[in-house]
């Protein structure tokens, strides 16, 4: 088959067995999508601004585990989808982002539209290409896929001059259907005496954690995960990025941990003797200060990444490799061996948990006539019977979501935990929805985010993508906000949203339904209208408190154990030891 | 601590601005870093000098691999091996005192003239990084004119090599 380019581009990603891509045309790609319109298997959605483009494909990528795909022109097409790039490296999301670049006899001249995207890219993908010569497009783009989704999961670009595309220069093609990388070996495996020592280790804990990440869903190890948890009868706590890998109804999971995670997964943390790290990398919103992180604990960590293993804190047994291999080597050695947990000492730590969880730390307090943010995203948690995938923006509302839907299934729950960049979620959305056109899939957002990537509404209407957006309307950028009012002495400085625009009205004009509630006794009606439009975009205004707060809390140089909670938690405490029933 | 790293990587362009890029965003130190290819010529032999505490060095060579473009690497420090970096060094060399002088410095050195001018001397040397150190504040601050270091490179002794 002789094919030019561009030919060979849409070509690959047929034989590739891509469905979708996102992108957004301009000069550099013209030849390309010239090859795309006159073809069907390849769908192409066009966003509204490229970094539509790149969080679209992550929110495709993070719902289905396939890789997503791009396509963006040079210079401010491939700026703009920066961004969504460095996104998806902080959270080891496989994408593949081709850009257009300007013709080979011109680079290095300042041409029209140029922009070195290598060197822009560099830091923020897994790797990158520029492709200089026909005869190795195909297999670059097999490399590009190749490296984005195996080990540890990245972002790859691979950047395509102009006349490599030249709809007359045709050369033969097939389907590189493998290649090889002599300096990419992704394949780790558990070290079979490591993951033994693991399991001893283990088995003799008294006060036993099981701490897991998104790497357990990048490796779509759950079932694993599940089995091995459940065997052994120990807590498990997750992160931001790993929720829904364990079932977040079920008793054994205590929480998310972390900055604003549960009073119990914190303190556990902070008191067990071994913990049990898979697939998490010890990030700071997850440890607080490292110097006083899990005083009394021997450190098991397991990660596809050497590099994230003793980066910030120490393992006493590190092991190299794919979560789901790792656990079910380990689950076959917990039934192989003698050893046994000690089932007493276990029972008295979840006794011990339990005293914990009476804290009920995210308890809040309902008030008459003003929405929290909490009752929101527990009425969406109950509208969609907690089946709904949920992405979300960045800030107080992200936390909510995080707190309040329990994701019991893997990949239901898609977020910006690394790079933390609001205007991904509506995006996001997009992605989730044309993968999954039947389920509902909520944005959960906040009036400062929502209008990063706003314009992606009129994406929405154009291929029917019917996600819908709930805004968590405080008129502040209510995390900034927080963070003034417990630091700085409440000197709220430009995070107030003043001059919102009327969202109901905005919608309305992208061809959209909006709903405007401010009252908490409109809410479940609210929310269950939302819900029955299936074949409309719906965008939910919720007016809510303007000064909720997060809680609890970890602050910045404090240790797990010294949270801080909520004036109304200190004041049922208070309540309580007056009455003598807490000690 | 001072490390001496040596890499084997793919001959291409933005292998080492990858490698460099590497150490200005994670805030390693470099000291030197030298790079050339091999008798592959889809392969450049690098060595870099770095300092830092285990932990850092560790994350160094971590990353480092992690590098699609980096084929192998190892850190010599712990090992044998023999560490040789090269100088040029253009002096001021005006009348035979001076001359004489710079000439006799140099051959205790081992240091070759290698240009000569009727007021320049250009003197190449090669030896470890404190013995180049040493020429340089040998010779008289306010004779030389220009110093050119190549940074040092590294090979292990004896049989083991760093090949593929
Ligand atoms: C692109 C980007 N810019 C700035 C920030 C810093 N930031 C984090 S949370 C936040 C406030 C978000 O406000 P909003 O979307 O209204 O959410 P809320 O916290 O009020 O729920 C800001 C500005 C960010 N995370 N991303
Ligand atoms: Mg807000």
């Amino acid at each position: 088959m002789e094919l030019s380019g561009s030919e060979i581009i849409i070509q690959f990603l047929k034989d590739e067995g891509v469905k979708h891509i996102f992108g957004y045309p301009g000069g550099a790609v013209l030849h390309i999508y010239d090859a795309l319109q006159k073809q069907t298997d390849v769908e192409h959605i066009l966003v509204r601004h490229e970094q539509g483009a790149s969080h679209a494909a992550d929110g495709y990528a993070r719902a289905t585990g396939k890789p997503g795909v791009c396509l963006v022109t040079s210079g401010p097409g491939a700026t703009n989808a920066i961004t969504g790039i460095a996104t998806a490296y902080m959270d080891s999301i496989p994408l593949v982002v081709i850009t257009g670049q300007v013709p080979s006899h011109v680079i290095g001249q300042d041409a029209f539209q140029e922009v070195d995207a290598v060197g822009v890219s560099r830091p923020c993908v897994k790797h990158n290409f520029l492709v200089k010569d026909l005869s190795k497009l195909a297999e670059t783009l097999k490399k590009a896929f190749y490296v984005a989704t195996t080990g540890r999961p990245g972002p790859v670009v691979v950047d395509i001059p102009k006349d490599i595309t030249a709809p007359h220069i045709k050369i033969p093609y097939e389907y590189p259907a493998k290649v090889d990388i002599r300096s990419y070996n992704p394949n780790f495996k558990g070290h079979p005496r490591q993951i033994k020592r693991a399991v001893e280790l283990m088995l003799s804990a008294k006060r036993p954690m099981v701490y897991t990440g998104g790497g357990i869903i990048m490796d779509n190890a759950s079932q694993e995960l599940r089995d091995f948890v459940r065997r052994l009868g120990f807590p498990i706590t997750q992160t931001l990025m790993g929720l829904g890998a364990f079932p977040g109804t079920d008793p054994q999971f205590i929480g998310m941990l972390g900055m604003h995670g549960t009073y119990e997964a914190n303190m556990a943390m902070h008191e067990c003797d071994v913990l049990i790290c898979i697939g998490a990398r010890f990030d700071d919103r997850i440890t607080g200060v490292t110097s006083k992180f899990c005083p009394y604990a021997q450190i098991i960590h397991v990660d596809i990444d050497p590099a994230s293993i003793s980066k910030t804190i120490n393992a006493d047994i590190p092991i190299v490799g794919g979560a789901k291999q790792v656990l079910s080597e380990m689950i076959k050695q917990i039934d192989s061996t003698d050893a046994r947990v000690d089932q007493t000492a276990l029972d008295n730590w979840w006794n011990t948990i339990k005293t914990w969880q009476q804290q009920d730390s995210f308890a809040y307090e309902k008030k008459d006539g003003l929405i929290q943010p909490q009752e929101a995203v527990e009425e969406l948690y109950k509208v969609t019977g907690g089946d709904a995938y949920i992405t979300s923006d960045v800030g107080q509302h992200q936390m909510y979501a995080a707190q309040f839907y329990h994701f019991d299934e893997p990949r239901r729950w898609i977020n910006s935990g690394g790079l933390g960049t609001m205007g991904f979620g509506l995006p996001a959305a997009m992605g989730v929805k044309l993968a999954f056109p039947d389920k509902d899939v909520a944005c959960v957002t906040g009036e400062g985010s929502i209008q990063m990537c706003m314009q992606e509404l009129s994406t929405c209407l154009q291929y029917g993508l019917h996600v819908k957006i709930i805004n968590l309307n405080n008129r502040y950028l209510g995390m900034v906000r927080q963070w003034q009012e417990f630091f700085y002495e409440k000197r709220y400085s430009h995070v107030y949203m003043d001059s919102l625009p009327d969202f109901v009205k905005l919608v309305e004009a992208y061809g959209h339904v909006g709903i405007r509630v401010d009252d908490p006794k409109d809410l479940h009606d609210a929310m269950a209208e939302a819900f029955k439009l299936k074949d409309r975009t719906v965008f939910l205004d919720i007016i809510t408190d303007q000064e909720a707060n997060v809680y609890p809390m970890i602050s910045a140089g404090k240790a797990h154990n010294e949270m801080d909670i909520s004036p109304l938690q200190q004041a049922r405490q208070a309540a309580l030891r007056e009455k003598g029933e807490l000690v | 601590m001072r490390h001496i790293i040596s890499l084997l990587v793919e001959n291409e362009a933005g292998a080492l601005s990858r490698i460099s890029g590497l150490f200005s965003a994670r805030g390693y130190n470099i000291e030197s870093l030298t790079v050339a290819t091999t008798e592959d010529q889809t392969l450049s032999r690098m060595t870099i000098i770095t300092t830092g505490s285990d932990r850092i060095i560790e994350q160094i060579t971590k990353q480092l691999n992690k590098l699609i473009d980096v084929v192998k690497l190892q850190d010599f420090t712990e090992g044998n091996f023999i560490e040789r970096e090269m100088m040029f060094v253009k002096v001021k060399a005006e009348g035979d005192t001076q001359r004489g002088e710079v000439k006799r410095l140099s051959d205790i050195f081992r240091a070759r003239i290698i240009d000569v001018t009727d007021t320049t001397f250009c003197i190449e040397l090669t030896g470890s990084g404190d013995k180049l150190d040493a020429y340089i504040r040998a010779m008289h601050e306010n004779n030389i004119i220009e110093v050119v270091r190549s940074g040092s490179m590294g090979i292990l002794r004896g049989e083991k090599a760093l090949t593929l």
